[in-house]
């Protein structure tokens, strides 16, 4: 039972066999709802193709949503935040060292004064 | 007699045996290289046996010591030598027991995938040569007790790991990447260096707990300590000297990414054995605490925001490696914090510690299959862009599902481990400061956004008609990968255990200085 033994952080506890548990529960639950559901789909019969306002479906490459294209929105709410940071990452190595410098400088002053 | 010379020098043996086996790697190499697949193979794993007894001879018998060329292994300090420990000296608590024991596990993972993954590569005598003197080097940092030979491991592993970063060359790109990575490490060493000669100078010694006995936070060991911090910090990619992290990681082979996330961890471990084990309660603990706490907020922060934009997968993962680095700062910081107030440090700082501690070990597993996973893509579609990638679940199952286990564990998804670590590290930390506690938080949901993008990206989707014929990863990669996604589920479904039997006796160690002096002084 040891092995089995609840995670505790002296706040609260987490045991993952229990959420284990639910999980599969839950598994089962939506198996048997799932079962309940109509069962007269055929494969092959068009049934299961998008339907894009009568359009044809375009060919796979070209529905695909790139990486690029994902979290436009997140990065463009918090574009300010981004136009100071991604600069400070040259890329140059004189600029990385310098920053090593920097750290050194500053928490000297802050151990030495403290 | 055979076991018993083996369990009597297993510490030295730990790190002899990959410096022997890198050494003799490209005579080897010379009869064929399937002979030396089998060398590279047999020598990592007698590493990982050696590795797993010393942590269990470490986990059932306390702190281990070994002493070069004494009269017995464990007399650390000579009859006639003044009581100074003058010799080389490995000392392995259960700290460095755990980090040996992540260590081999990682390496002996990656050292699989990486004789099917980098098979067909020229120059392999002296990437296994360099492979093997990484694994060394770091089992050297995490066993010695010696600041000097500290040092010398990590010189040894900044010149293995920027020798594997370069090794690709990819037009200039990955030499470019190796060079950034050794002129921080040049610029690390030299400070560690400085401090090392510092100490020396003040206390005539070179030993940790012996300089420990003796150190008195003056104004010399207060820049020495700054000296060690930003070397270290600089060494695991922390911000805002992380700069050589997205840029090695991404241009190194995967295997070697993998083993480089084990060497960022190995400096961090030095970090935190420097401020509890040789400074302990003499410096201002509150002042380097919140240091390391600033440190790890901003490496969270800024590591999870400036991976998602990333449009290249190793990229994206090298800066989630700097916001994974965070946690562990943060986690550790706050022990640090409240090292003096033993009241604090019983309600919530030594579960902050655990947490930290434990967040390295599954970091280190979960990372490196991520880093696998991504290995196994690129070697099978040849490019690491994830803007012409797509669909390739439907060809790579068993990677997809490996990258799965990996990308909830670092996102702190129950039940992988990640959430174990890090449930520790918000509920102490919450205590601690909320606000350091909900960023932390926050920082875990950004996380699991950018591995939702990679996800979709690189998996979902329909077949792409350019890798219609593209088929899953190699059996061997596929089992590197399956060790450790298999640790990162049984760290996940039973973490008491692992922190009651690992995590646990590895922070009483860190945070308990005088049993560390007491065992290697009182050892004479």
């Amino acid at each position: 039972m040891a092995l089995a033994a609840p995670l505790s952080s002296g706040f609260g506890i987490w045991n993952p066999l229990l959420w284990l548990l639910v999980f599969v529960i839950s598994l089962i639950i939506a198996y048997a709802v799932w079962r309940s559901g109509f069962s007269g789909y055929r494969k092959g019969t068009g049934r299961g193709r998008s339907y894009l306002s009568g359009n044809e479906e375009p060919a796979g490459g070209d529905v695909h949503i790139r990486a690029g294209n994902l979290y436009w929105g997140f990065t463009e709410g918090i574009k300010g935040y981004y136009q100071q940071v991604v600069p400070l990452h040259t890329g140059i190595m004189t600029d990385n060292l310098l920053w090593i410098f920097w750290v050194a400088g500053v928490l000297l002053v802050i151990v030495m004064v403290i | 007699m055979i076991s018993e010379f083996i369990i009597q020098n297993a510490p030295a043996l730990l790190i002899a045996v990959p410096l022997l086996g890198a050494f003799l790697s490209p005579l080897i190499g010379r009869i064929s290289r399937d002979v030396r697949a089998l060398w590279v193979l047999a020598i990592i794993t007698l590493t990982t046996l050696l590795g797993l007894l010393v942590a269990y001879l470490v986990y059932t018998g306390g702190t281990l010591i070994y002493v070069f060329g004494a009269a017995a292994p464990t007399l650390s300090i000579p009859m006639d030598s003044g009581g100074i420990p003058i010799r080389i000296i490995l000392t392995l608590d259960a700290l460095s027991a755990l980090m040996v024991i992540m260590t081999v596990t990682v390496g002996f993972s990656v050292i699989l995938y990486s004789l099917s993954s980098d098979s067909r590569r020229s120059g392999l005598e002296a990437y296994y040569t360099l492979f093997l003197l990484l694994i060394a080097s770091v089992l050297g940092m995490f066993t010695t007790g010696d600041l000097f030979n500290f040092f010398v491991f990590l010189e040894i592993s900044s010149l293995a790991a920027a020798g594997l970063v370069a090794y690709k060359v990819e037009k200039g790109k990955a030499v470019e990447a190796g060079l950034k990575f050794l002129m921080v490490s040049a610029i690390g060493g030299v400070f560690f260096l400085l401090a090392t000669g510092i100490l020396y100078g003040q206390y005539n010694a070179l030993n940790i707990a012996m300089l420990a006995s003796m150190i008195q936070w003056t104004p010399l060991d207060k820049l020495a300590l700054v000296l060690i911090i930003v070397a270290l910090a600089a060494k695991c990619g922390s911000v805002p000297m992380h700069y050589w992290t997205p840029d090695a990681y991404s241009m190194a082979p995967a295997a070697v990414t993998a083993m480089l996330v084990v060497v960022s961890q190995a400096s961090l471990y030095g970090l935190f054995r420097f401020c509890f084990t040789l400074y302990g309660l003499t410096l201002t603990y509150a002042v380097i605490g919140w240091t390391l706490i600033t440190l790890g907020v901003l490496s969270m922060v800024v590591g999870v925001t400036m991976a998602i934009p990333q449009k290249d997968i190793k990229r994206l993962m090298a800066y989630h490696s700097i916001s994974q680095t965070g946690y562990m700062l943060l986690g550790v910081g706050v022990g640090l914090a409240v090292l003096g107030d033993q009241a604090l440090l019983s309600s919530y700082g030594f579960t902050a510690i655990e947490g930290g501690i434990f967040h390295i070990f599954n970091n280190a597993l979960y990372k490196g299959l991520l880093f696998l996973t991504a290995g196994a893509v690129i070697l099978r579609i040849g490019t690491s862009d994830m803007n012409r990638m797509g669909g390739l679940g439907h060809n790579m199952k068993w990677t997809m599902i490996l990258f799965i286990i990996g990308a909830l564990a670092i996102a702190g998804i129950p039940p992988f481990n990640g959430f174990a670590s890090k449930f520790l590290i918000y509920e102490s930390v919450f205590a601690f400061n909320p606000i350091l506690s909900i960023i932390a938080m926050v920082v875990s949901i950004l996380t699991l956004a950018s591995f939702v993008k990679v996800f979709h990206s690189v998996f979902m989707g329909p077949r792409l008609p350019e890798y219609a014929d593209v088929k899953e990863a190699p059996a061997s990669l596929l089992i590197g990968m399956a060790i450790l996604s298999g640790l990162v589920i049984i760290t996940g479904l039973f973490p008491e255990f692992f922190v009651q039997h690992l995590i646990a006796p590895a922070a009483h160690a860190l945070a308990d200085q005088s049993g560390y002096l007491a065992a290697v002084l009182g050892g004479a």
